[in-house]
């Protein structure tokens, strides 16, 4: 014990002079390693810049609005002189239009990826995926027009009592929107998956639709399960078409049938009027932000766990 | 009398290839191989690296159907009804249903021990609970790993150790009954001791299936099989009974690669 404590004084010296020889000897490299350090730290300070206006103006809010009423309370009338702040409304516009996005992104995208992935020859592949992920390149207000001029009439043809604006009109857009990103994503977690796993399973005597469902995609289970938490990020997040197509009024509601707003089409509402700074109604902005910011921070650790839990294990 | 002659005695052989060319692409794999697999019995191919063995066993099951480009020429006869395996008008898959393969790393599927031995019963449409329950017993039993895994059989089978997941994937082979099993290099990635229990299982297991195994590993042909066939660039320079090749070749080359002069 007392040998080691009558050691330590000297070793720093000692490897902070070997170490000071190398500074001016590695000087670029250095260099290099700072730049790098700054490039990384700056998407890392963005976001903690991000979360602190949140939560900064989200406290102002709460010192108004009591959380009590916020989670509870069933209208969301923030403009009016009988103000409720019942963010449940907004939520329920949030979650109706993504659950119609993904009923239709991730059906949609698992079968484009084993279809890529699994039958399509190679000359296929080469041009449908990159067509692919061009539709993933267009701007959402184009699809938000889609969604309100044409896709809006045609369900109307179908479905007589549909409103001009709907969740179910703007969430089957937006779910075709989101199937580039969920197709592209499984496709590469199937292909990743060893072509020992397959030939095993054929040698067996399988065919390739069992091979695909019974071996490749419980093989892939982790990058499949990644791609649609992504594809819900995108749902809860994706603010133009459901400003266009979807209406903006709230309106606490579980029926696609009916227009409603969501948290992102409320935002994108309010920050395009002219309320002033600090106002109570400015305030609404950053503390429907903040739900936003955890109801898709819960999917991520959903995520996270899940690739945990289905690690690949071949 | 250990030349490269096809025996006309076809009651006792499995199958026999005849005049069996194969090409990747423009490249030819393997050229005009004849050679008799006998009912029964355990034949071990042969030769160094990149001279057509796994080709040749891999041609048996049809696998290189699965890729774009290839090319057979010539038959592979399957006894006893004499169906030519690599005819156009035979279906890969029903090829598949009756010849099992083992290959040259485990690769266990990414499911229960159980559902891993059940995989190839399901594919045949068995959803009887006990007759499954049955057969993976069996298989479990005859691949030599049943003690060892028959209190978790709903573990992830990737989780076993690799001789474990090779003698799993026998077990799969097994449980649907094949007439023929193929074995790609079945020992290479594992210890000696894993070799050894594998070994050991294919001397007993020729008792009720034809198996044809690809290794390296000059030892383990001496020691397993009954008739040894050695390639060399696509061809087959030699086969014949076990003992015969190994103490008196015929052919310099075969001498030369037993003896560890070349390859």
């Amino acid at each position: 014990m007392n040998k080691a404590i009558a050691l330590t004084p000297e070793a720093p010296h000692q490897v902070s002079a070997r170490l000071a020889k190398n500074v001016h000897r590695h000087l670029s490299e250095r260099l290099i390693e700072f730049l790098l350090f700054a490039a990384a730290a700056v998407s890392v300070l963005t976001t903690i810049g991000i979360v602190y206006v949140l939560l900064s103006e989200s406290i102002q809010f709460f010192q108004h609005v009591s959380i009590v009423d916020f989670l509870t309370s069933t209208q969301w009338t923030p403009l009016f002189d009988d103000a409720h702040y019942g963010i449940i409304v907004l939520v329920s516009g949030t979650l109706v239009s993504s659950a119609v996005a993904l009923a239709v992104a991730i059906p949609m995208g698992m079968v484009i990826a084993i279809y890529l992935s699994e039958f399509a020859g190679a000359r296929v592949r080469e041009v449908a995926k990159p067509v692919l992920e061009l539709l993933g390149g267009i701007p959402t207000i184009v699809f938000g027009y889609f969604a309100l001029l044409i896709v809006t009439p045609l369900l109307q043809k179908i479905l007589p009592g549909l409103p001009g604006f709907s969740l179910l009109s703007a969430g089957l857009v937006m779910g075709i929107m989101i199937v580039p990103y969920i197709a592209s994503l499984s496709e590469d977690a199937m292909r990743a998956v060893p072509m020992s796993l397959r030939e095993g399973s054929y040698a067996m005597g399988a065919t390739r639709l069992h091979t695909a469902l019974h071996v490749v995609v419980p093989a892939a289970v982790s990058g499949l399960a990644a791609a649609c938490i992504l594809g819900i990020s995108r749902a809860v997040g994706e603010t133009m078409i459901l400003a266009v197509a979807a209406g903006m009024q709230p309106n606490l509601t579980w029926n696609p049938m009916e227009p409603a707003a969501t948290i992102t089409s409320y935002i994108v509402q309010v920050a395009l009027g002219d309320l002033p700074h600090g106002s109570i109604g400015y305030q609404t902005i950053f503390a429907a932000g903040l739900t936003l910011l955890l109801i898709t921070l819960l999917f991520n650790i959903l995520g996270q766990w899940l690739r945990r839990r289905f690690r690949e294990a071949y | 009398m250990n030349h490269a002659m096809p025996t006309n005695d076809q009651a006792a052989l499995k199958a026999e290839a005849r005049s069996l060319s194969f090409f990747y692409g423009e490249v030819q794999a393997l050229k005009n191989i004849n050679m008799p697999i006998h009912d029964k019995k355990v034949t071990a191919l042969i030769g160094p690296s990149g001279c057509g063995k796994s080709t040749y066993l891999r041609s048996f099951n049809r696998m290189h159907d699965l890729y774009p480009g290839n090319r057979y020429e010539g038959e592979i006869r399957f006894f006893p009804d004499n169906t030519n395996l690599l005819s156009p008008d035979v279906d890969p898959i029903e090829v598949r249903m009756r010849i099992g393969m083992v290959f040259q790393k485990p690769n266990p599927f990414p499911k229960s021990i159980y559902e891993n031995v059940a995989y190839g019963l399901r594919v045949r449409g068995e959803r009887n609970r006990r007759v499954l329950d049955d057969k993976v017993e069996q298989a479990l039993r005859d691949a030599a790993i049943w003690n060892e895994v028959k209190d978790r059989l709903q573990d992830l089978a990737p989780n076993l150790s690799g001789g474990q997941q090779q003698r799993l994937c026998i077990a799969r082979a097994l449980a649907t009954d094949p007439e023929l099993l193929l074995f790609d290099e079945p020992t290479s990635a594992l210890d000696p001791i894993a070799t050894g229990a594998i070994e050991e299982l294919v001397h007993e297991l020729k008792k009720r299936v034809t198996i044809l195994i690809v290794t390296h590993n000059m030892q383990q042909a001496a020691r397993v099989s009954d008739y040894t066939a050695y390639m060399y660039l696509g061809e087959m320079i030699e086969f014949g009974k076990t003992d015969e090749i190994f103490i008196k070749p015929n052919d310099k080359r075969t001498e030369d690669y037993i003896t560890g002069r070349m390859g």
